[in-house]
């Protein structure tokens, strides 16, 4: 089994937000990058196919060279090679189209995508490549079992969980669930070693059309304080759910 | 040109979500100055539409659909856009409608922009704000295929009146066939899910134990209310995951959020903050919440708690 593990570069959760040259672009200043949490989850699950069922595990991204370091981190958690598409992804399209060639011309049997990043937050690349590609595609997925060409999936709905048969090809939107966080892997120094031998291969972009432009970006209005009520009153909180929030 | 809505039902009764869909669908419809049409599948109240705006609705009804398959829901909206000459086609936030966006987004060949915030500032190109960066801050979109497709954040609208016509139309439509089979669903029928409940009660590591979990769940029955839990609390296994909420779990986006000893790792917040009112009961004043939330309550939630239950039953009964 071939599996291609979609790798998206994004600022780690703690990490203050702002925006340079007018509020058009992130301000990566002093901001570490990580692993796409739900794509890391992904990642974990294609290890364990490599480990007990002798897949091979690719990763890609879409990014220019500063997201080498993010690549590298999956190589060093055991992924066998890595390839970067030498573009800035600013649009899901664009990502999307350069993924689903890259798998048409090396056969994928497997594409685990995290169900959406944490910085764009558009939850569109996986489902984009599995219809450009027509491969099944399941999202939310938080259990994935492949024996042969058969799969078992389960993905989670609105309220509880849905469990799913199909085959390969296979395009997955992965989240927490498909493996748990305790799951996860912290690169050892071995790994890591290694990861600095296999190969990074960087390829050029092929599509250039953007449909959906950004324009600017906005930070959300600063809060008010909390208003805080005495533990002995809690009538007035009833009463401010109820007279000034409106929500009881 | 027309604008199309997907409006999505629970059981054949339209939800909340349709009503919120066609509300936004109208008003984006009068800023176009175009019309209004929508698409049910399997559903009974589709009259009910009229009252928000809709002036076609396209009706659907097969038993192929009964079960919800991506590819085929995705391929039936496509249908019902190229019949109405749709230019902008608006979804919902539901986890259903997240998976057949991108498939649909192919389908018609459409720019799509997910967590749509608020309507449109221009129509052409339509400009849309959505919130990115998980709620820390929104990205201003220009959309400039023929065919768009937005999803409105859930709760980000309302839910206007605004009466027309709705001609109801059958809509039929050849099955599709699609290599993904629902084997089995499990759902608990009788609670309210995360996703359409207007009000949460969440629980944090502040309760000690998954035996005390009946404050939650007693606040979430006088409320009807949906529960939810940390991650911590699901990582221990006191709650199930399908209960955890923030940045890698649900995302909540009730009307009314109440945080329950959480202390408001930037993760959790992460989750939650797209609520409209959030509270907070903590006994640590320095929790993070209470940074992020409109109100709190500085003490035990043992004690809280329980006080709370039987002043809403009183308040509840009063203002039955």
């Amino acid at each position: 089994m071939k599996i291609l593990v979609c790798i998206s570069h994004v600022p780690d959760t703690t990490s203050k937000i702002n925006f340079t040259e007018n509020n058009t672009k992130f301000d990566s200043n002093g901001v570490q990058f990580i692993i796409n949490p739900n794509d890391e989850f992904g990642l974990t699950r294609a290890m364990w196919f490599k480990e007990k069922q002798g897949a091979s595990v690719d990763v890609i991204n879409v990014g220019l060279q500063d997201t080498e370091p993010t690549l590298r981190k999956a190589l060093a958690i055991g992924a066998d090679a890595a390839i970067r598409v030498n573009s800035t992804p600013t649009d899901s399209w664009n990502v999307a189209r350069e993924i689903a060639k890259v798998a048409t011309e090396n056969n994928y049997d497997l594409i685990i995508c995290g169900r959406e990043s944490i910085d764009y937050n558009g939850g569109m690349v996986p489902g984009i490549i599995a219809a450009l590609n027509n491969y099944n595609f399941i999202t939310n997925c938080i259990a994935l079992d492949i024996e042969g060409n058969t799969v078992n999936a389960s993905r989670e709905i609105d309220g509880g969980r849905e469990n799913l048969k199909t085959t390969l090809p296979l395009v997955v939107g992965s989240q927490k669930g498909i493996v748990e966080e305790s799951d996860l892997r912290i690169p050892n120094m071995r790994g890591i070693m290694m990861a600095r031998k296999k190969p990074l291969n960087v390829i050029e972009p092929s599509f250039s059309e953007i449909t959906a432009q950004v324009i600017n970006f906005e930070k959300p209005a600063p809060k008010g304080d909390v208003k805080l009520v005495d533990a002995e009153n809690i009538d007035e909180l009833i009463n401010l759910l109820h007279s000034e929030a409106k929500v009881i | 040109m027309s604008i199309l809505i997907y409006t999505e039902n629970e059981n054949g009764n339209l939800k909340k979500s349709a009503f919120e869909l066609a509300s936004y669908g109208k008003a984006l419809a009068d800023n176009a100055n175009t019309a209004l049409n929508a698409i049910t599948i399997n559903s009974n109240n589709e009259s009910d539409l009229a009252a928000y705006g809709v002036e076609k609705t396209f009706k659907l009804v097969n038993n192929a659909f009964d079960e919800f398959n991506a590819n085929k829901y995705a391929h039936a909206i496509a249908e019902a856009a190229k019949k109405c000459n749709a230019n902008i086609i608006i979804l919902s936030s539901s986890a259903n409608s997240k998976y057949l966006a991108p498939l649909l987004a192919v389908k018609m060949e459409a720019a799509y922009a997910s967590n749509v915030v608020e309507l449109p500032s221009e129509i052409e190109p339509l400009k849309v704000k959505r919130s990115a960066f998980s709620n820390k801050a929104f990205s201003i979109q220009e959309l400039s295929s023929p065919t768009k497709i937005i999803s409105l954040a859930k709760n980000a609208y309302g839910i206007h009146e605004n009466k027309s016509s709705n001609t109801i139309l059958d809509f039929e439509i050849a099955d599709l066939s699609d290599k993904i089979v629902v084997t089995s669903v499990d759902k608990s029928s009788d609670k309210v899910s995360i996703a359409d409940a207007e009000i949460v009660i969440s629980g944090g590591r502040g309760l000690k134990g998954p035996e005390n979990w009946n404050l939650i769940e007693d606040l979430a029955d006088v409320l009807g209310a949906a529960t939810a839990c940390s991650k911590p609390v699901s990582d221990l296994g006191w709650r199930p995951h399908s209960e955890h909420v923030g940045q890698t779990g649900k995302p909540v986006a009730s009307n009314l959020y109440i945080a329950i000893g959480i202390s408001g790792a930037i993760q959790h917040l992460a989750g939650v903050n797209s609520s409209k009112v959030k509270v907070v009961i903590n006994t640590d004043p320095e929790a993070p919440f209470f940074k992020a939330a409109d109100y709190g309550i500085v003490g035990d939630a043992f004690e809280v708690v329980p006080e709370l239950i039987e002043k809403l039953k009183v308040f509840k009964t009063e203002n039955a």
